[in-house]
């Protein structure tokens, strides 16, 4: 299975730094759960004594409830409009040929190119002038913009690999357009979807920056309020959110690995 | 030469067509609509606020990054920062990519899944555990202190030091993943080739499968070094006053001074200098890898 062209002690070598720099990714990661059950406001590691302390203080905690929900709130409601908008986007990108099909393709990209501070920067102005800042609404339109190339690409790969005369057969036997997209295109790319609206809610529920300057109050999201926080004191409260977090994101990778194809060896 | 069509509703068909292809830009239009309102207006609204005051025209804005020694220092800061943690990314996220290519399968999952946690746990959350780590008393200071490595605690964190490693952490899968992409592709036979016709095992990796990876090198390069010119959030918290780049300054020229002229002018130079980048980059190699990251 191994290369003849790495040798024994070279491969030596290639592994060790390789789980070098993988402990280096993940370890950090690791070393916030067990700090978020310790007894003590010291963040010491390993702790002297556990206790669920500091999660009773986050359950009991107004501003943290209320945070998490607005942040599920905004993320569902993100994903609910970006994943429709960007599929669409994308299938009519994928058959539309019009003049300016390139051009579009790279626009879609867009929310990916512009630095997110100069985003945040403007969509607070356009809010401040719409009345939009601190609002349900603003926030779930901007995290939708922002949202939108990670659906477009996830989709568009999709319908690359799928062969759109199916489509085709299905309407010239009498479906309606969108009866042969939703029955015999979308059942068929519906991985690409599915990863495309996990990417939108993650993409939303993790999103500092912009939240940063059009949030607050009471419609501050989850980050909005860690960012404060952090700012504040570092206690060991955030361990206990980052915990919750840590274990939303390795289930987000369980699933994701699950929409894709296994790794596979010729 | 067009084709025979007598005895076809031409017209029909061409009317058909045309529908058609209505529908489908009418599927595009709300994406379009939205990023229409949400990010092109605003991001041109801002570009005219950096060149537009008050009295009319102006170019102060500009001429103050070139001028003030305050903002040289910040653009030079992101820089240097956004070059340190590029070629650090490159140096380790390349074996990483590297030894997870030449892994048996599951082996190679692992690892993969390995890099990809951290790549998906919230931003905060990883400078959160960096806090935690490098501060005074944290993780790193005790280990060293108790094997008797250092005396002292070293000052890891709240500095230019922190801010690497916060920024390196984030940064190395955003290498990994379009390399190992890349690498998987690679067919191993001209390594093999180059071995038979008498290569050392160093010369067939540094004169047939680097160049192979090349591409997605330059994808993950360009990507990590263009994320890292727009860092906020880390240099915020692991920097500890002592580093400003761009993006603070412009959050500091918003928050502190209301001066949307020379925010808005520091947004539309870090915008072109981003897209100066890509340019560049797609140039010198082919990037078409880019826009199909996260592709099957």
């Amino acid at each position: 299975m191994n290369e003849d062209h790495v040798p024994g002690r070279n491969r030596l070598w290639l592994y060790a730094l390789g789980a070098l720099v993988i402990g280096f990714l993940v370890i950090p990661v690791l070393i916030v759960i067990p700090i978020s059950f310790s007894n003590s406001t010291l963040l010491e590691f390993p702790p002297r004594d556990y206790s669920l302390r500091w999660y009773r203080a986050l359950l009991g905690s107004i501003e943290w409830r209320d945070a998490a929900w607005m942040s599920v709130k905004i993320a569902v409601l993100t994903t609910l409009l970006a994943t429709p908008m960007g599929t669409a986007a994308a299938y009519g990108l994928h058959l539309g040929g019009f003049r300016f099909t390139g051009v579009l393709r790279m626009l879609v990209l867009a929310p990916l190119l512009v630095p997110v501070i100069l985003t945040a920067i403007g969509i607070f102005y356009l809010y401040a002038l719409l009345g939009l800042n601190n609002t349900i609404v603003g926030l779930m339109l901007a995290h939708s913009m922002l949202a939108l190339p990670f659906v477009v690409v996830s989709v568009g790969a999709g319908l690359r690999s799928y062969d759109i005369a199916q489509e085709r057969v299905a309407r010239s036997l009498g479906a309606t357009w969108f009866g042969a997209f939703r029955r015999i295109t979308l059942p068929q790319i519906r991985l690409p979807v599915l990863s495309g609206a996990l990417l939108a809610f993650i993409s939303s529920f993790d999103e500092v920056i912009v939240s940063f300057f059009i949030s607050g109050g009471e419609y501050s999201t989850l980050p909005r309020r860690m960012f404060n926080a952090l700012r504040d004191q570092i206690e060991p409260t955030i361990a206990a959110i980052s915990t919750i977090l840590i274990v939303l994101s390795v289930g987000t990778v369980a699933v994701l690995e699950m929409t894709r194809r296994p790794v596979r060896r010729e | 030469m067009t084709p025979p069509m007598e005895g076809l509703n031409v017209a029909g068909i061409r009317a058909d067509a045309r529908r058609e292809s209505g529908t489908l830009a009418g599927l595009t239009s709300p994406a379009f609509l939205v990023l229409g309102v949400l990010l092109f207006l605003p991001v041109g609204w801002l570009f005219w606020l950096s060149l537009f005051d008050d009295t009319g025209f102006t170019l102060d804005n500009y001429r103050r990054m070139v001028v003030e020694p305050a903002y040289v220092s910040i653009f030079l800061t992101t820089f240097k920062l956004s070059v340190l943690v590029t070629v650090l990314s490159v140096l380790f996220g390349y074996p990483v990519a590297y030894m997870i290519a030449f892994l048996p399968s599951r082996a190679a999952s692992l690892c993969l899944t390995l890099v990809l946690v951290p790549f998906w746990t919230a931003l905060l959350v990883r400078t959160y555990a960096w806090l935690v780590i490098l501060q005074r008393r944290g993780v790193v200071n005790t280990v060293l202190m108790d094997w008797g490595v250092i005396a002292e605690p070293l000052q890891l964190v709240h500095n230019f030091t922190g801010t690497t490693i916060g920024m390196l952490h984030i940064m190395i899968p955003f290498l990994v993943l379009p390399l190992y992409a890349n690498m998987r592709a690679i067919d191993r036979d001209y390594v093999r080739a180059a071995a038979s016709l008498g290569a050392s095992p160093a010369a067939a990796f540094w004169r047939v499968y680097l160049p192979l990876s090349v591409p997605g090198l330059a994808a993950g390069t360009v990507m990590v070094f263009v994320i890292c010119l727009g860092f906020y959030v880390t240099p915020q918290f692991l920097g500890g006053g002592r580093v400003t780049t761009i993006s603070m300054k412009i959050q500091q020229n918003i928050a502190t001074y209301f001066d949307w002229g020379a925010a808005s002018s520091l947004g539309v130079v870090l915008f072109a200098v981003t897209l100066a980048v890509f340019w560049g980059f797609s140039r010198l190699f082919p990037l078409r890898r880019l826009t199909e990251v996260g592709g099957s």
